[in-house]
Formats: structure tokens, sequence, C-alpha cells
């Protein structure tokens, strides 16, 4: 018998995407567990985003602090660890975001508990799916300590439905607190209007064969006109092409969007455990022996060149006719 | 400075992945160094050598938790310009990650390095724990999948640009510290010491993990090598994570090659109902 505290990533006074998918787990582990879901915002605007929670939980956990500003595993896992216990929670689970592949493993060690990472499936109380070998196969593993930490792979687990009524909402200390000698200096990211790589419903990626910069920004007139985020090979990435946050793949991000746009890139093992999960997958290659072609539900062997402006063309016109 | 790096054996991750009996057929598999741990282990050569005239200091140690012929990895590392090695005996089956964590703690305690530096993930458990359960255990700050990392100029902190969801965080530790390395750590001029002039690049493109010259491999013949048992360094492994079995994924029904674009939006539309 026990709850599921379930640590939710949130921003400007909303529940992230990322977390609504820790929900959906959040909430078979404590039917499993006979308990309830209690979800932990911690940080800056922890209490604002308390009430828009509250819609998916019978119980929020608010915990704010000026020197909880900045997210650090340091500052955080204690107090996720602490009101664990507090909260008589014997699963504590996070969405493997950057955020939670960083934080959960602390939280275990503190909690002398087993973790189950990036699991694609719960298979009963104690025991979970998970891909390895990068997504070539699936390992059921069992953890066996009293309290056991989780992160979900995000395309694995719907977003949750919000509940009929609204849960209570209460702030909690954050204790002291200490950085143990870390620190953020600075973040760098590039704001895009376009949707999050790990919850768009149709991606447009991009290989090294796209050879430039300026090519993709052609590509990104693709992904413009179906509302797409944008994503990019490995090579791409350590080519400078695009921003390291756009490549998919067994160590970046793993997605598993409606349709998926494979544009020039080969097909490595280790792409395609970043997306081989993608409900239709189109493949755009010249090399009709390049391994994408395994997974694709469509292939079109031909240049991106001569591709791109047709693809381009297509969709505005059966946009247009509808 | 003395840096310890973990490293894991791993099944080529190039190999088909078989299984047998429900679990992953490893018999004729070929054994390689965990490849993020071998960013580890290139990270840490650079952070103690002047990378233009080849002078070093301090010493890297590399640590593994492995069965017998995980010492061909470890020689593998000290091929590399590792200098010392440590394997504590133990079969993959055994272990988990809080176990790993608990012996490297010891390790630790008795070799006392100013930095623990691994790859962020094994490329066959994809589990990404051990980094930071250990730096947890120790109370010690942690910067995982690092691509960049700048160690001061007192030797103190190390100031890691990490990739995150949304870009790059820059994140500084104060020495001792957990370091876990991702793909472009081993970048051209993604490692400054203080020590390596700005300006000094190791290769050029996306640069990589040194190769082991004729010289270090002979040299590593005779580098130290300790066998230890794992019972020495942790009274109580029991096991908090088991596996129970291993099943291939559903294979994807077969795909089609389409003729030109315009027969690939109408199937895109009609068949697929993805447009």
């Amino acid at each position: 018998m026990g709850n599921v505290l379930a640590f939710c990533e949130f921003a400007d006074g909303a529940l992230k995407a990322s977390a609504l998918s820790n929900l959906t787990f959040a909430r078979q582990a404590a039917a499993a567990h006979g308990g309830e879901v209690i979800v932990l915002l911690v940080g800056n605007g922890a209490a604002a985003a308390g009430p828009a929670a509250a819609k998916y939980a019978p119980k929020v956990v608010t915990v704010e602090s000026g020197e909880l500003a900045d997210y650090l595993a340091e500052t955080y896992a204690p107090i996720v660890a602490r009101l664990a216990g507090e909260h008589g929670a014997t699963v504590v689970t996070a969405t493997a975001t950057s955020v939670g592949k960083d934080l959960m493993p602390r939280v275990a060690a503190l909690l002398d508990a087993g973790q189950a990472s990036d699991i694609s499936k719960l298979e009963s109380a104690t025991s979970f799916v998970r891909p390895i070998l990068a997504g070539n196969a699936y390992s059921t593993v069992e953890i066996s300590t009293p309290t056991i930490c989780v992160t979900v792979r995000q395309s694995e687990f719907a977003q949750a439905e919000p509940l009929a009524a609204a849960g209570s909402v209460a702030a909690a200390d954050a204790g002291p607190i200490d950085a143990k000698g870390a620190k953020i200096d600075r973040i760098e990211s590039q704001k895009s209007d376009r949707p999050e790589l790990t919850s768009a419903k149709v991606v447009v990626s991009g290989g090294r064969g796209m050879q430039t910069s300026e090519n993709f920004k052609k590509l990104e007139e693709l992904a413009d006109l179906l509302g797409a985020a944008m994503g990019a090979s490995r090579a791409a990435t350590d080519a400078g092409l695009v921003p390291a946050d756009w490549q998919v793949g067994q160590t970046g991000k793993i997605v598993a969007p409606n349709l998926y746009f494979a544009i020039a890139i080969s097909g490595a093992i280790q792409h395609l455990a970043g997306m081989k999960g993608s409900k239709t997958i189109v493949a755009i290659n010249k090399d009709p022996e390049a391994p994408i072609f395994q997974v694709a539900d469509y292939g079109v062997v031909t240049t991106w060149e001569k591709a791109l402006p047709e693809l381009i063309e297509e969709i505005k016109k059966v946009k247009a006719a509808r | 400075m003395k840096i310890l790096v973990p490293i894991k054996r791993v099944p080529d991750p190039e190999l088909k992945v078989k299984l047998k009996d429900g679990a992953i057929d490893l018999s004729g598999a070929s054994w390689v160094v965990n490849t993020f741990d071998e960013y580890a282990v290139e990270t840490a050569l650079r952070l103690r050598e002047n990378g233009e005239t080849n002078a070093t200091h301090g010493e890297v140690v590399v640590v593994t938790i492995g069965p017998e012929d995980a010492a061909q990895q470890l020689r593998s590392a000290l091929a590399m310009g590792a200098d010392r090695a440590i394997r504590i005996d133990a079969e993959d089956k055994a272990i988990d990650a809080r176990i790993v964590a608990a012996a490297l703690a010891k390790v630790i305690e008795d070799e006392k390095p100013d930095l623990v530096v691994m790859g962020k993930q094994a490329v066959d458990g994809d589990a990404n724990q051990v980094g930071q359960v250990l730096a947890g255990k120790l109370g010690w700050p942690q910067a995982t999948f690092a691509a960049t990392v700048e160690l001061a100029a007192d030797q103190k902190s190390l100031t890691v640009g990490r990739e995150v969801d949304a870009g790059v965080e820059y994140k500084t530790v104060a020495l001792p510290a957990v370091l876990t390395v991702d793909l472009r750590v081993v970048a051209p001029t993604s490692v400054k010491n203080n020590v390596t002039p700005a300006s000094f690049a190791y290769g050029t493109g996306e640069g990589g993990p040194r190769y082991a010259s004729l010289k270090g491999i002979m040299a590593a013949k005779k580098k130290p090598m300790d066998q230890k048992k794992l019972g020495d360094y942790v009274p109580d492994a029991t096991l908090s994570v088991k596996e129970l079995g291993v099943h291939l994924p559903p294979p994807r029904p077969p795909g089609q090659k389409v003729a030109d674009i315009a027969t690939l939006v109408q199937k895109l539309v009609d068949e697929a109902k993805a447009l």
C-alpha cells in the first residue's frame, strides 16, 4: 500500500506536456499500489502552477524558495526524497526529460531505492518494461526495494486527461538547502514557436545529407506548413548544421509522432532508436540501400533537392482542397 | 590532479540483437569499452595533459566492476594513456546501479580522486543512473550529459556545458565532483584545462577519442592492474533491480518504396491518413 509522488515540470502556470505523460503512468502505479497520486512542483512559480496541476491529481504539493530558482539535482533531490517519505510514497516518478534523467537517480540514492529508467510499460506494482540496446530489445525489470524510483519514456504514455474534480494544493517547506558547490551560470537556448520535439504530432527531421544550415531552412518551410517540430540526426548536429537539441536518437530525444519525415538521413541504429516508435515514417534518400528504408512505411529514392519543393507543393494542394 | 574513470564493457553495439531463452544471446559476442566511457577516458586524458606538448601531470585511474575478460577493456583504456587499472570481480548479472555505485564509493574512499568521469549511459542497458546515484551517495555535485568541460585556473572547479532538452546549460561544480559525458565532449575544442593552449584543437571535424598507438599498447601490458573481490567493496550485494526477461519489439510491417512525391502524398492522405 502506498502513494505515488509524481515530480512534474511546469512553465507559465501550467504543467508541461511531458508531465502529463508522467501522470498517466502515475495513475497506473497508484492503482497498482492502492494509493493516490501526489503531484510535486518545485521551483519558481510552483505555487502559481498549483491550481492548474490540481486538475490532474487529488493532491498537489508545491515548494518554492529563492534558492530553488534554478533547477539543480543537488538541491531538488533532497526535497523530492524527503517529501516521498512524508507522503508515504512507495513510487516516485518523473518523465525522462533531461531534468528527470538528471534528478531521479540522485533521489533513488537518497532513498536507497532501485530505479527503472525510461520505462515503456507498467507490468505490475514492482515490475516494468523498458527499452535496452538502443530500443532493439525490451527488458522486464523487477525492483525489490520498499520504494521504487521510475522515469517514464514520454512517447510511450499518452497525456493524462483532467479529473472530474480538482484536487487540493498545499505548500511545503523547502527545508535546509545545500547546493553542494554547484551553480548554474547560464542556459543557452533558442526560442521557437514550433511544438516541442517530444510532444509534436509531426516531425520533420534532416540528416547530414542536407549539407548546410541554409538547406535546413528549406526543411523548416515544410515543418511550418505542417505545424511540425524540427529534428535532426546526430551527424547533422555534430556537423554544426543545427542546434544539438534537435538531435533525435538513442542519446538525443526519443520521439513517436504520428508522422515522421526522415530526409537525407541514412538511418544509423542510434537514430532509429529515437524514432522507430513513430506511427508513419517517410524516408527520402538518394541511396536505395540506406538502412532508413528498412523502417520506413513509405520510401522515396531521390535527392532532397528534387523531393522537397515537390513535397511542399503537393501538401499545399491537399490543404487548399480541404 | 587525480581522475577516476569507471568504465563498463558492453557487447559490440553494431551486432544484431539475438534472443535465446528469453535473454540476450551473448555467445559469440565481441566486447568493447562502452562508447561513452571511451569518451570519458579521453576527457580525463585531455584534462591532465598539455595537448600540444604531450606533457602529462596527475594520474588517471580506470576501474571496472566486471568479469575476468573485462580486463581487456581496462587494457584498452591503459593503452589510450590511463596510468593504472582496478578490476573488481563481478558477473554482469550480479550487479545493478546501487551495487556499482557502492563499489565505486569505496574505491573513491581509498583513491581520493579530485574528479570522477564516466559515460552518461551504457549503450546496452541505457539506464543512465550510475553517475547520479554515485554523486547522491557521496553528497558530491554532479554534472551530467557534458558536451564541454572547462577546468578553472585554480583547478578547484569545472564549468560544464550540459546538453539539456532546451539547449545547453552551463553548470559550475566545485571539485571533487562526478561528471558524466555525452557524445560531443570529444569534439576538437570541447575540453579546456588551462594548460593546453586555448587555440589547440584535438583533431578536426567531430574529433573523437584517441587511438591507442602501438607504443601505448605495449606500455599498457606493464601498467598496474589490481584484481579485487566485490565482497571487499560491497558487503551487501543484494540486487535491487533484477531482469525478469527480455523480448523483441513487434516488427514493423514492411514498408513500400514509392515512385514519386505525388504518389507519396496521396498515400499519406488516403492510406496512412497521416496528413
